[in-house]
């Protein structure tokens, strides 16, 4: 991967998620090893997002590279109207590698296509979110010991979640059974759909959540958000629908974990969080562990480097 | 009989070297001028539409005058006239003739279809591979988004 971008889930294959996968677990035995001293990474948030961009700060630092950019469009020469493409020249000219947030869907792909030097989609828009994509594959195998053959189950808004898309499309090479869980309005996308069929996996459609809960391994949790509706009504008619409480845990399998990619709203109640199984706290910190591997493998730097004083 | 055949040449008259895109759907030949740039070039060109068609009922007709297209070029045209025949003639003689086809990649012809494509806000020229050909479909190559037959608009 050294050199490249990472845009989109579709750019990397099985082997290269494994690679990352196992490159994160020897930063988990060891976070703090300074081997990207001499590197320095830029983080360009067109848009705010405080959780991914300190993931991100935190993976680099915790790696000894210096942090530059900025965290929100309105604090950056692109408030002028400065254009994508200027934003990215100047910056590449400053760093060794971009992570950047943009609200807009492709400004990520037309980002790596201007930039000299690798960019690392941190969002752009609805579309990709890869390395969110990662931490939660990250997840699933250190929870559950491995990526084969699981079932998993995908509840709240999986028509608009992109997270949801690129995990279900990225699962496909697993053999996973997939439980979707929604709204009828919320339904998973049929473009989606199409990666499980053509793999010939299974999967099943539910409205209601508990009748999931005693079949699978993984609850993935994602927030409803009101500005998928234009109706008002429509929200309040589904917003308290899939709540998961701790009682409803009392059946689940035991390996389950709870996870969610964060901020909750009111999805998951507070009384799950100190059940074992809940999992999106570490499943945060994983975030930090897989943003360390993928900086590490794009720039190239061998992970035995002897850290210099 | 012979009137009839007089004016049917009239409609529009051969050329000795060039290119013929006939059986265009007369609402794209303006379409078509401007996808293959024939607006911007200073060959000898004659544009026909709303002629009698047998296969068509109506279609419009384009000769360019000692221009040749490279197939992807013409094939660009299929997404907006996918009844297109493209003719190539040399010395008055038909030497080649062809349906269009859709190719496989599109540049710079259609419109994302998401408003919030990073092609709508920047001057990026447009991206798309046709992921369907029977019942047209473009994936932008940039957002990914797909944007259907019905949906498509020309940039």
């Amino acid at each position: 991967m050294k050199n490249k971008s990472l845009v989109s889930i579709h750019d990397i294959t099985k082997d290269d998620y494994e690679r990352i996968l196992n490159l994160a677990e020897k930063f988990e035995a060891n976070p703090k090893k300074k081997i990207l001293n001499d590197f320095v990474v830029a983080t360009l948030f067109f848009e705010p997002s405080t959780r991914t961009r300190l993931s991100f700060e935190s993976a680099a630092s915790r790696l000894g590279a210096k942090v530059i950019g900025f965290t929100d469009a309105a604090t950056s020469s692109v408030k002028k109207g400065e254009s994508l493409k200027d934003t990215i020249l100047t910056v590449s000219n400053y760093a060794d590698v971009i992570v950047m947030r943009h609200p807009k869907e492709g400004s990520a792909r037309y980002a790596s296509e201007v930039s000299p030097i690798p960019i690392i989609n941190a969002g752009d828009g609805s579309n990709q979110h890869p390395t969110q994509c990662l931490l939660d594959l990250y997840s699933i195998r250190k929870t559950q010991k491995k990526l084969d053959n699981l079932n998993i189950a995908f509840i709240g808004d999986l028509k608009y979640g992109r997270t949801v898309h690129s995990l279900a499309i990225a699962l496909t090479n697993y053999n996973t059974t997939f439980h979707l869980v929604s709204p009828v309005e919320l339904k998973l996308p049929s473009a989606v759909k199409r990666y499980i069929k053509e793999k010939n996996l299974e999967y099943f459609q539910y409205t209601e959540l508990e009748e999931v809960i005693p079949n699978v391994d993984i609850l993935y949790m994602t927030r409803i958000q009101q500005e998928r509706f234009s109706e008002p009504v429509e929200y309040e008619k589904v917003k308290n629908a899939y709540i998961l409480r701790n009682n409803m845990l009392d059946n689940a399998k035991k390996n389950l974990k709870v996870m969610h990619p964060l901020p909750r709203i009111n999805e998951i109640t507070e009384d799950v969080d100190d059940n074992p199984k809940a999992y999106y706290f570490s499943q945060a910190l994983n975030g930090v562990y897989v943003r360390q591997a993928l900086l590490t493998a794009i720039l190239g730097v061998d992970i035995r480097r002897s850290t210099t004083p | 009989m012979a009137k009839q055949n007089i004016r049917k040449k009239l409609q529009v008259s051969a050329i000795e070297n060039g290119t013929v895109i006939d059986h265009i759907t007369p609402q794209s030949v303006f379409q078509v001028i401007r996808i293959l740039n024939l607006d911007k070039i200073t060959n000898e060109i004659m544009v026909g539409t709303n002629l009698e068609s047998k296969k068509y009922g109506k279609k419009g007709i384009i000769k360019v005058s000692n221009k040749y297209f490279e197939s992807e070029e013409i094939n660009k045209i299929a997404l907006v006239a996918p009844t297109a025949t493209l003719i190539v003639i040399k010395d008055y003689t038909v030497v080649y003739k062809a349906s269009v086809e859709i190719p496989d990649n599109i540049s710079n012809i259609v419109k994302c279809i998401n408003p919030n494509c990073i092609t709508n806000h920047e001057s990026i020229p447009t991206r798309f591979n046709v992921i369907d050909k029977e019942d047209l479909r473009l994936q932008c190559y940039y957002c990914e988004k797909t944007t259907k037959k019905e949906n498509i608009s020309f940039v």
